[in-house]
């Protein structure tokens, strides 16, 4: 039954004695047309745009615990297509509109709130530099506007424009740029792709993927073995793991991103701000949190917690930005593993194993990303074709010298 | 983080300057065929293991030597560390 404004009044008014779990607790079948790994945001667009989209197939979607339980549900919810590189802007604009249409394709209260997105520059330099951003992002079809400090002035009173070691000079706006509910992104994919016939089987860890003559044949999982003719692979963070079980090495790193949320405020921040100046950005929850966070800890990392350094770093940041931060305690901070890859941007393609395809590297910006990945990824498990707008992810990238360093900054993963 | 400098004793993470796996020691040779493909490989492929890696850590704040150091990058535990110029030392007497 369709979410509506009556089924709220219904539920209620019947005590809830007729509501159904959002999607089905499937038991896996002995084969499957297609397998996706990672129950992640990533992996259950995937599964609903495959399945929505491309259709006619029986899939199924492994999570090794419960979906929405990896990054999906640790990340800063910030949603933006500010990008620069031609490899990068289309793509990240494509996921925007997707954002923007999301409820309505899902039938789920994603939150979607698209309330700004303000990055600040703090030097004439730094201000070309964004007027070159902003160019590119408006000739790709987004929205892009440079303000000047009177303009960010009008918008963030509050910050510390003048006595600050670097003073704002103005900011790079995207209007259609905001935050969603992570959680929702996850439940309402998979609700909508639970509703069009996808096993969602959580609980169940792939320990090896089956490959004979070059060509995958299934996956062997905790709880036993599951045939496919097509896997993709979709769990950014433990990509180089997975694919060391088709034995295949990727330029990649995990590196450990720490987020952060302070008790719980009276509204005081509208948008999105980042920091130019250091690395910092923050937003405020609807439920009134200030949720912020910066630079990745710097060393490999597989646990999903960080150092004090990084506290220190961020909180200072945000001391600079916004003296009133504060007077906020900090509530809870936490950390997430991300595939760090040699250029920054991410990978979706087919490997070197005939029906094993991979969607990884995404760094730390792929909660953004979740529906253009869902949708390439599931293009390319259809089609066996790159999607228009990742035609640029290629794994292979880096041998034949087409990398996509949106900060130039070479081949070392933890400066990106 | 504290780190145990073989030298300096147990000292804060945060005076490291962090490179990454300690395989970037074995440079491939240019000279020798094949060395296109070995150089992607040095260049950009990573083990990335969950578990013991030896990774390289510069002491930029202090005496400014470079580590090896083997570390559990699931729990953070450090389990060894040597100077990367033993390291090298010990390998070239080795070749």
């Amino acid at each position: 039954m369709d979410y509506s404004g009556f089924k709220v009044i219904y539920d209620a008014l019947t005590k809830y004695r007729f509501v159904k779990p959002a999607w089905r607790d499937a038991q896996p079948q002995p084969d499957y047309d297609t397998i996706i790994i990672g129950g992640g945001g990533h992996g259950l667009a995937t599964a609903h745009y495959l399945a929505s989209r491309y259709g006619g197939q029986r899939i199924a979607v492994l999570e090794k615990g419960w979906i929405g339980g990896g990054n999906v549900g640790r990340n800063t919810t910030i949603i933006r297509s500010n990008y620069l590189l031609d490899g990068n802007q289309p793509f990240y604009e494509m996921s925007l509109k997707l954002w923007e249409g999301l409820e309505q394709d899902l039938n789920y209260n994603a939150m979607v709130s698209q309330r700004g997105v303000l990055n600040l520059y703090h030097s004439d330099a730094q201000r070309d530099a964004y007027r070159l951003r902003g160019n590119a992002m408006l000739m790709h079809g987004a929205d892009a506007e440079l303000l000047d400090r009177d303009g960010v002035r009008r918008l963030y009173p509050f910050l510390d424009f003048d006595t600050a070691r670097f003073p704002i000079k103005g900011g790079l706006l995207q209007r259609r740029g905001g935050t969603v509910r992570h959680d929702a992104v996850a439940w309402g994919y998979a609700r909508a792709a639970d509703r069009r016939g996808v096993d969602i089987i959580q609980n169940c860890e792939v320990t090896g993927l089956r490959i004979e003559a070059g060509r995958i044949t299934g996956v062997d999982t905790t709880r036993g073995p599951i045939g496919a003719r097509k896997v993709g692979v979709a769990v950014a963070g433990h990509t180089s793991r997975v694919m060391a079980m088709a034995g295949l090495r990727m330029p990649i790193e995990s590196h450990v991103l720490q987020a952060f949320v302070s008790e719980g405020l009276k509204p005081v921040l509208p948008g999105v701000i980042t920091f130019g100046a250091g690395h910092f950005y923050v937003s405020q929850s609807d439920k009134g949190g200030l949720v912020f966070g910066g630079d990745i800890d710097g060393y490999n990392s597989y646990a999903q917690r960080g150092n004090l350094p990084v506290v220190e770093d961020v909180c200072e940041g945000g001391m600079a930005l916004m003296p009133m931060i504060g007077r906020a305690r900090m509530l809870r901070m936490w950390g997430g593993i991300m595939d760090m890859t040699m250029d920054g941007s991410p990978i979706i393609d087919r490997t070197p194993v005939e029906g094993l395809y991979l969607n990884g590297g995404w760094c730390y910006g792929g909660f953004k990303a979740t529906p253009a990945s869902g949708l390439a990824f599931a293009h390319l498990l259809a089609t066996d074709a790159p999607h228009d707008t990742a035609r640029a992810y290629r794994l292979d990238r880096f041998r034949t010298g087409h990398m996509i360093d949106e900060k130039g900054m070479g081949a070392q993963p933890n400066l990106h | 983080m504290m780190i145990p400098h073989p030298l300096l004793g147990l000292r804060d993470a945060r005076e490291f300057t962090y490179l990454g796996d300690a395989a970037v020691i074995d440079r491939p040779d240019g000279m020798a065929e094949g060395a296109g493909d070995a150089f992607h490989d040095y260049l950009y492929l990573r083990d990335n293991p969950a578990g013991p890696h030896r990774e390289l850590w510069y002491h930029e704040q202090g005496d400014r030597s470079w580590l090896v150091v083997t570390r559990d990058t699931v729990t953070h535990e450090i389990l060894h560390v040597d100077l990367a110029r033993d390291v090298a030392l010990a390998r070239w007497r080795g070749a």
